[in-house]
């Protein structure tokens, strides 16, 4: 009986829950010149609005490449960070992983004004790379988490066989331990793809007359609530569902990780 | 002395020292600049200040509870149910989580205004014969984010409940305990971590929430964020953004502190 009714106050919650989605899905593909709901017809008016203007391709690009240098920047840098953490053995260790983390705890307004009054010294407000770089600091804590538990995991059994039998230690790293790390080293790549691509408080101040994607939606929104936003928003949560499942494929569940 | 492995960290904290400590400290230094607290006078004295301060707190406040009183029964349910349920649970907690803030409070803007859906579909059915205001107010920014942070509220809380051991709760059963004795006599004081861990995080999160405040508060539900943007893109006033920005900062991190003591108290115990 009382299972039953926590059944349906949960069905209750996940309505509440999912419907942003249930709205942003028909509102995108309305055949109405505004917003209405429901659509009174369908038709894919929004996104061709999307496609056909400039500024919004020229916005998804910037974030696409912003994205994927913040990922490869996070794991040049966050992998090499994860094994010291894991392996290494110096003073301060916990220190620098606290400080590693600490982009979690800081509330991101806090980042994204220093770095501004930074950057707008150096001026480096509205370039790609100050944006990507201030991106990596957000992502690294993704990147050190899934890392240290792929590393924690990790059973090194199988790299001293091989320098057992004879391997170079850069042998080792190359065919043993990196392909092995292989699932975390994709969940903390596509995590730290995401974090940059959906991220807006940072590129709000350092974005500057560049827009990233998320900065266009904010700006459009401010401006008119116009169902292309609905459009946009459509395709940010396909390409984000796409990314998570190819964590859940090859890469490894943060729920395992979380431990 | 041995200092084995440490030379492959060096990259990632030059980064971070370079564009997070430094800056962040930078900025800091900003507040006290004159050589006077100031700044911090007006931050915490002048009665227009504190309110935002006070109302960050509130709304902090409210959210947590929100969040637990909806976060609890489902992390709940997802961690008591059949395997097969517990995944499709997982990913409509999931889904939300991943899709972007920004999305999500524009699909709240969308729902919540003066022309929006509730509004519309309440007056269509005669309930109501004025709009009600539910954007750019609190209610708009409560339930956008509550509706943000939820999920950060659910996975502790499973975690806690998967951990109880189904042993107790069948002995208790075995002694004639009825399901509400053993919901607040066992379930909740052997899952309070994970409602623990939960609250702080949705509670520290929400202090320094930024964006759904900024877009459903329209600018007259102000928080502290809100608050430090304008002072630096529009006043330009960056000492007393720097002054706002430490108090927020030194309250995030007494938030955390308190909370590990805590754990660590209740771990001793």
């Amino acid at each position: 009986m009382s299972r039953r009714l926590l059944a349906a106050a949960c069905g209750l919650i996940y309505f509440f829950l999912m419907l942003p989605l249930l709205v942003v899905f028909p509102l995108s593909l309305s055949s109405a010149p505004y917003m209405q709901f429901p659509p009174p017809g369908l038709s894919w008016q929004w996104y061709e609005r999307y496609l056909d203007d400039p500024q919004w391709i020229d916005a998804t690009w910037r974030s696409l490449y912003i994205g994927g240098a913040t990922a490869v920047l996070a794991l040049a840098l966050g992998v090499p960070l994860a094994f010291s953490l894991v392996r290494g053995k110096f003073p301060g260790r916990v220190l620098i992983d606290r400080l590693a983390l600490a982009p979690v705890i800081v509330p991101t307004i806090i980042l994204s004004v220093a770095v501004y009054g930074l950057f707008a010294k150096l001026k480096l407000i509205g370039a790609w790379y100050g944006l990507v770089v201030a991106h990596t600091v957000l992502a690294l804590p993704f990147v050190v988490l899934v890392m240290t538990a792929g590393l924690r995991d990790f059973d090194r059994g199988l790299e001293q066989a091989a320098e057992g039998l004879g391997a170079s230690r850069l042998r080792t790293l190359l065919r043993i331990t990196l392909p092995l790390l292989r699932p975390s080293l994709v969940s903390a790549g596509l995590l730290a793809f995401i974090s940059s691509f959906d991220e807006l408080v940072v590129a709000l101040f350092l974005a500057g007359p560049n827009m990233t994607l998320p900065k266009k939606m904010f700006d459009n929104i401010m401006m008119e609530i116009d169902p292309t936003i609905a459009a946009v928003s459509v395709m940010q949560i396909l390409l984000v569902t796409l990314v998570m499942i190819l964590i859940g494929r090859f890469g490894r569940g943060l729920r395992g990780s979380a431990r | 002395m041995s200092i084995r492995g440490f030379w492959p960290a060096t990259p990632a904290l030059i980064l971070l020292l370079a564009f997070f400590l430094f800056p962040v400290v930078r900025m800091l230094g900003y507040s006290v600049e004159a050589g006077t607290l100031d700044w911090y006078a007006k931050a915490l004295g002048e009665g227009l200040y504190l309110q935002v301060f006070w109302n960050t707190f509130e709304i902090a406040l409210l959210v947590t509870g929100f969040c637990l009183l909806l976060g609890y029964p489902l992390g709940f349910l997802i961690a008591t149910t059949t395997p097969t349920w517990a995944t499709l649970g997982f990913i409509f907690v999931l889904l939300p989580l991943w899709t972007s803030v920004l999305v999500r409070t524009y699909a709240w803007m969308v729902l919540l205004g003066r022309n929006g859906i509730f509004n519309r579909w309440l007056l269509d059915a005669g309930i109501i014969s004025d709009p009600l205001p539910l954007l750019h107010n609190f209610t708009g920014v409560l339930i956008g984010m509550v509706h943000v942070l939820l999920p950060y509220m659910v996975l502790p809380i499973y975690g806690a409940v998967r951990r109880l051991d189904p042993a107790i709760v069948a002995a208790a059963q075995g002694l004639g305990a009825s399901n509400w004795r053993i919901f607040w006599r066992i379930h909740v004081p052997l899952t309070l971590n994970g409602i623990f861990a939960g609250s702080v995080l949705v509670f520290v999160l929400s202090l320094g929430f930024f964006i759904t405040p900024a877009l459903l508060g329209g600018g007259r539900v102000m928080m502290i964020a809100v608050l430090i943007e304008q002072q630096v893109r529009e006043t330009l006033n960056w000492p007393f953004a720097a002054a706002l920005s430490f108090v927020l900062l030194a309250f995030t991190f007494a938030v955390y502190a308190l909370a590990q003591r805590f754990t660590r108290a209740e771990g001793n115990a």
